[in-house]
C-alpha cells in the first residue's frame, strides 16, 4: 500500500530487492569482450604514450637531453615531469613521457633520451627500525626523518595492569608493504574537442576528478568531461587524475591528437600506490579468567617518502582492554607513496593484534574461541560478534576439528585452525540521483558514480525495479559520467549506501506522482495503491498497467532528485564479521595451502545477493593474498622493488585458495538497519586468522605476514 | 626501422591481413591495429593470462606471441565465442554465476575454459583448477569462476546429449 514515508519495503516483501540478480546491464557486455576500459580507448588518430623512470631510489638528475627524443620518426610530443637539479626519491619515479604514432615509436624515443643522475644513498628497508636511525642518509638534504606518532594514545594505568595480570605475553608481529595490483593498471585516453577536454579515466571517483585535471591545465572545471564505464579494479588507488594522466592530457592538447597513457604493471606497481607496511613489539595480558586487562605496543613501518606508518587509531584491533599505550614510528623510505588499501589500517591493525591475542590465549593455556568469547564484552558488538562465532563454529565444525597449539597429527604435515574478527564502518556517501520516469513506463537513472567491480549498476536497477514493480529490463541505468548528478568516490565500502539511498527516494517520490495521477484518474484512494509485476493495485484488485498509469504523465514524463544520505533508515553504518580459517602445513617445505576459509558477515539489508557475496569471497582471496604470498620486496643493496612483476609477486591462482564459505548474519533486526557497505570488511580477517592457523598447526607463531615458506620454516627453527 | 610485413590469418572466421612491425606482438596488433579489445593486457609477459586467445585451436597468451607468428594461423577471441549476439554456455554461466566482477580478466579466462572444454568435456573440479592456473584474478574469489566452469561444462554436455 502506498505510504508517503520514504522507507524500504517491510521484511520478507521485497520481490527483487535481497534477491540473487545476476549483472543484466554490463556482465553481457563483459563476457563478450565489448565492454571498453580506459586502455580499450583508440579514436583515430590516438597516440600512445610510454614512461621514462628513474633507475634509482634515490638520485638527482645531473643532465636531461629530451631533444634526441623528438626526432625520433612517429614521436609527437615529449613531456617532462622531472627536470634538472630534481631529486628523484623512488625508483619508478615519472621523468618523461613520450607519445607518438604507435608505442614501439614511443619506446625508441625514450632510449633516445641522454640523462645522467648523481645516485644518492639510499634506505628501503622498512623493518630494520634500528638500521634506518643508524643510517646515515639524507633525503631533501636532511637526516633521514623518523615520524613519530603524536597525540594520547594512553588510557589507564597500563603499569599497574601489567603488574597484576597472571598472564602476560611479549611477541613481535606484522605485515609487509603489499600493493593494489589491479589487473588493469592507472591510466587514461584523453581527447580534446575545443576548448573540451573528454578523459576515459580509469577511475573510482568520477565526479570528484575534473578539478584535479582543470586546475592545471588551467581550463573550467565544466569543461572536462571524465567518463568511466568500466574499471579493471581499483581498490583504493584510483581516485586521483595523477600526474600521468595530466601529463596524458597535455601532450593531447600540445599534438591536437588523442593520446592513451596507461601506466606498464611495473611503473604500475612502484607509483601508483601501495599498503603501508606495520611491525609491531606488543605486549598484552589478561587476569585469570582470560580476560584482556592490558595492551602495550609499539609500531614502526613505512608508508614510502611520507614518512607514516599504519593509523594507531584503531589499534588494538576491535577490542578495547581498560589499560592501553601505543606509540608509532613512521620510517621515510626511498620507495613509491601509500595509498588507500582495501579497508585502511584495519587488515594490519587486525593482524598484529589479533595474533597477539592469540598467542596470550595459547599462553594462558585457553583455546583461541573460548579466549575470543570471554572477551567480546570489550569489543563494539560483542551480541553480533557472539551469534556470528556461533555461525562459523558450525560451518567450520571447529569443535571437532580443533587441537590445542602444536598438539595435532604426527606426520610432516599439520592441520590448524584460527579466527579473527573485524569491524567497519560502511555508511553511505552523498550523491543525489536523477530519475525519469517515461510516459511509455520506461525508467532511467543518472548518478556520476562508478561500478569498480562490485555490480552497482545492477543494484541501482535492483531498487528503482523493486521500487516501481517492473522488471529490471525496463530500467535504464546510467553512470560512469560526470556530467551526470554528482556522486561520492568508491571508497570505504560507502557506495552502496551511497546510491541505493538516492535512487529508492527519487523513484519513491516519482512512484508517488504516478500514484496520484491514477487515484484522480480512476477515482480510487491513494493509500490503497501498490505496484507490482508492472500493474498497479488497489488492493488486490488491478486498476490499469503500469505503462498505462505512466500515460498519464502527459509527454514529457517526469523527472525526480533524490538526494542522500540522510536520516530516514535506508542506510546505515558499522558492521562486525567473523573468520575462521582452516589450513595445512607442510612442515618440511614450509608451504602452507588453505583448506578452508568461513566467513560470516554482518550487512544490514542485502540488496543483490549475488553480488554481495562476491564482494565477501574477493575479499578472501585478496586477504589470502596479503597472509600467504605477496609482498613487495625491495632490493636494499639497488633500492629497487625487485619483483614489480606478475611472475614474482606472488598472488594466489585458482587452486591455491582452498574451500570458501560465505554467509551473512541477517536477522530481522539486521534489515531494519538499511544498507551498510560491506566492499571492505571482509578483507580484513584473513591475516590473523590464516596467522592463526599456522601457529595452532605448527606450534609456533610465524610473526610477519606474508606467511611464507621461508618465515615458516625460519619460525620453526627458532622454536 | 624494420619493414612493415604483411601476415594472413584467419580471425573469428574471417580471413583477415594486416600490416605489422616484426617487433609488434599479437596482443598489441589485435587491440590497437584491429579493434579487437575484448583480449586485454594485465602484464605483458604471460603471467596473467588476461591476452589468452586461441591459435589454431591451443590457448595461448597473446602478449608473447610475436604478430608476424599468426601468419597462416586461425585464430578466435572473445569476440568470436558467442553465437550471433547470443552468449554461449560459458559465457553464459559467467555472467550467472556472478564469474566476473570487474571483468578485466574475463575474457582471458572464458577462453582459457573454452580450451579446456574442448578438450575435456566432462572435467572434475581439479582439472578445472588446475588447467586455469595460468589466469589471474583479483576481484572474484575464483570460487564462482569454478562453479562456473563446471556448469557451463554440464549444460553443453547437456546440449549435446540432446542433439545425438
Ligand atoms: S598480458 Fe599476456 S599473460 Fe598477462
Ligand atoms: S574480475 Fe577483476 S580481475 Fe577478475
Amino acid at each position: 500500500m502506498a505510504e508517503r514515508t520514504i522507507a524500504w519495503p517491510k521484511f520478507g516483501q521485497a520481490q527483487i530487492l535481497g534477491k540473487d540478480t545476476p549483472r543484466v546491464y554490463d556482465g553481457a557486455k563483459k563476457a563478450l569482450g565489448l565492454a571498453k576500459y580506459a586502455a580499450d580507448m583508440n579514436t583515430p588518430g590516438t597516440l600512445f604514450a610510454r614512461l621514462l623512470t628513474s633507475p634509482h631510489a634515490h638520485a638527482i638528475i645531473k643532465s636531461l637531453n629530451v631533444e634526441p627524443a623528438k626526432q625520433v620518426p612517429g614521436v609527437k610530443a615529449v613531456h617532462v615531469f622531472r627536470g634538472v637539479d630534481t631529486e628523484v626519491r623512488w625508483e619508478g619515479e615519472l621523468i618523461v613521457a613520450v607519445a607518438a604514432e604507435r608505442p614501439e615509436q614511443a619506446e625508441d624515443g625514450l632510449r633516445a633520451i641522454a640523462i645522467e643522475y648523481e645516485v644518492l644513498p639510499h634506505w628501503v628497508d622498512d623493518f630494520d627500525l634500528a638500521g634506518a636511525e643508524a643510517a646515515k642518509i639524507t633525503d631533501k638534504g636532511e637526516p633521514l626523518k623518523l615520524t613519530k606518532s603524536q597525540g594520547n594514545q594512553k588510557k589507564g594505568d597500563v603499569e599497574a595492569a601489567l603488574q597484576e595480570a597472571k598472564y602476560v605475553h611479549k611477541g613481535t608481529y606484522g605485515s609487509a608493504v603489499i600493493t593494489h595490483m589491479c589487473l588493469e593498471p592507472h591510466g587514461s585516453h584523453c581527447e580534446w574537442k575545443g576548448d573540451q577536454l573528454i578523459s576515459h579515466l580509469s577511475t573510482q571517483n568520477v565526479s570528484g576528478t575534473a578539478g584535479q585535471f582543470a586546475g592545471p591545465l588551467g581550463i573550467e572545471e565544466a569543461a572536462v568531461s571524465i567518463n568511466c564505464e568500466f574499471i579493471g579494479g581499483g581498490f583504493g588507488s584510483k581516485f586521483a587524475a595523477d600526474e600521468w594522466g595530466i601529463a596524458c592530457a597535455q601532450m593531447a592538447k600540445e599534438t591536437g591528437r588523442p593520446v592513451r597513457l596507461m601506466l606498464d604493471r611495473g611503473t604500475e606497481l612502484k607509483v601508483a600506490g601501495n599498503r603501508p607496511s606495520s611491525l609491531a613489539e606488543v605486549t598484552v595480558a589478561c587476569d585469570a579468567d582470560g580476560k584482556i586487562t592490558a595492551w602495550d605496543s609499539n609500531h614502526w613501518g613505512t608508508n614510502g617518502t611520507g614518512g607514516g606508518t599504519v593509523s594507531l587509531t584503531v589499534t588494538p584491533y576491535v577490542y578495547d582492554p581498560p589499560n592501553r599505550r601505543r606509540t608509532a614510528t613512521g620510517i621515510v623510505t626511498h620507495t613509491g607513496p601509500q595509498r588507500a588499501w582495501r579497508a585502511p589500517n584495519h587488515p594490519q591493525a587486525c593482524a598484529y593484534t589479533q595474533t597477539a591475542i592469540d598467542d596470550l590465549a595459547a599462553v594462558a593455556g585457553i583455546d583461541s574461541l573460548s579466549f575470543v568469547r570471554k572477551n567480546l564484552d570489550i569489543t563494539g558488538r560483542p551480541a553480533v560478534y557472539a551469534a556470528q562465532l556461533d555461525i562459523a563454529a558450525k560451518l567450520m565444525d571447529w569443535q571437532a576439528k580443533w587441537h590445542p597449539r602444536g598438539k595435532g597429527q604426527n606426520g610432516s604435515v599439520k592441520t590448524g585452525l584460527g579466527l579473527a574478527l573485524h569491524t567497519w564502518g560502511g555508511a553511505a556517501h552523498a550523491a543525489t540521483c536523477l530519475v525519469k520516469v517515461h510516459p511509455d513506463g520506461t525508467v532511467e537513472t543518472f548518478l556520476g558514480s562508478q561500478d569498480i567491480g562490485t555490480g552497482i549498476r545492477t543494484s541501482i536497477g535492483v531498487v528503482a525495479a523493486e521500487t516501481f514493480g517492473i522488471p529490471m529490463t525496463s530500467v535504464r541505468v546510467h553512470i560512469g559520467s560526470n556530467k551526470y548528478p554528482k556522486a561520492g568516490p568508491s571508497g570505504g565500502s560507502t557506495t552502496i549506501g551511497g546510491v541505493s539511498g538516492p535512487v529508492r527516494r527519487a523513484s519513491q517520490e516519482a512512484l508517488w506522482q504516478v500514484l496520484d495521477k491514477v487515484a484522480a484518474k480512476h477515482s480510487v484512494d491513494f493509500a490503497t495503491l501498490a505496484v507490482k509485476d508492472s500493474k498497479v493495485w488497489s488492493g488486490d484488485k488491478e486498476v490499469c498497467t503500469w505503462k498505462q498509469a505512466c500515460s498519464l504523465l502527459g509527454p514529457m514524463g517526469i523527472e525526480v532528485r533524490g538526494e542522500g544520505p540522510k536520516d530516514d533508515g535506508l542506510t546505515s553504518a558499522q558492521v562486525g564479521g567473523v573468520q575462521m580459517a582452516e589450513v595445512e602445513v607442510d612442515t618440511e617445505t614450509g608451504i602452507v595451502r588453505m583448506k578452508k576459509m568461513v566467513a560470516i558477515q554482518d550487512i544490514g539489508l542485502v540488496v543483490n545477493r549475488l553480488t554481495a557475496k562476491s564482494q565477501v569471497l574477493g575479499s578472501l582471496i585478496m586477504g589470502i593474498a596479503y597472509a600467504l604470498s605477496e609482498e613487495r620486496i625491495m632490493d636494499p643493496k639497488t633500492g629497487r622493488f625487485i619483483n614489480a612483476d606478475l611472475e614474482n609477486y606472488k598472488l594466489p591462482r585458482i587452486g591455491d585458495v582452498g574451500e570458501l564459505v560465505v554467509e551473512f548474519y541477517e536477522p530481522e533486526s539486521e534489515y531494519s538497519r538499511g544498507v551498510i557497505g560491506i566492499g571492505e570488511p571482509p578483507v580484513i580477517s584473513p591475516g590473523a586468522a590464516i596467522s592463526n592457523a599456522v601457529a595452532n598447526a605448527i606450534g609456533v607463531r610465524v610473526p610477519i605476514l606474508p606467511l611464507t615458506p621461508k618465515r615458516v620454516l625460519d619460525a620453526m627453527k627458532g622454536a | 626501422m624494420a619493414k612493415k610485413r604483411i601476415v594472413s590469418t584467419t580471425i573469428n572466421g574471417d580471413v583477415t591481413e594486416f600490416l605489422c612491425e616484426p617487433r609488434q606482438t599479437l596482443l598489441e596488433v589485435l587491440r590497437d591495429t584491429l579493434h579487437l579489445t575484448g583480449t586485454k593486457e594485465g602484464c605483458g609477459n604471460g603471467n596473467c593470462g588476461s591476452c589468452t586467445i586461441s591459435m589454431n585451436g591451443r590457448p595461448v597468451t597473446s602478449c608473447l606471441v610475436l604478430a608476424v607468428e599468426a601468419e597462416g594461423a586461425d585464430l578466435r577471441t572473445i569476440e568470436g565465442v558467442a553465437r550471433g549476439s547470443a552468449l554461449d554456455e560459458v559465457q553464459q554461466a559467467f555472467l550467472e554465476e556472478a564469474a566476473l566482477q570487474c571483468g578485466i580478466c574475463t575474457p582471458g579466462f572464458i577462453m582459457q575454459t573454452e580450451a579446456l572444454l574442448a578438450e575435456n568435456p566432462d572435467p572434475t573440479e581439479e582439472e578445472v583448477r588446475f588447467y586455469l592456473a595460468g589466469n589471474l584474478c583479483r576481484c572474484t574469489g575464483y570460487d564462482k569462476i569454478v562453479r562456473a566452469v563446471l556448469s557451463a561444462a554440464r549444460k553443453r554436455r547437456m546440449t549435446a546429449e540432446a542433439a545425438k
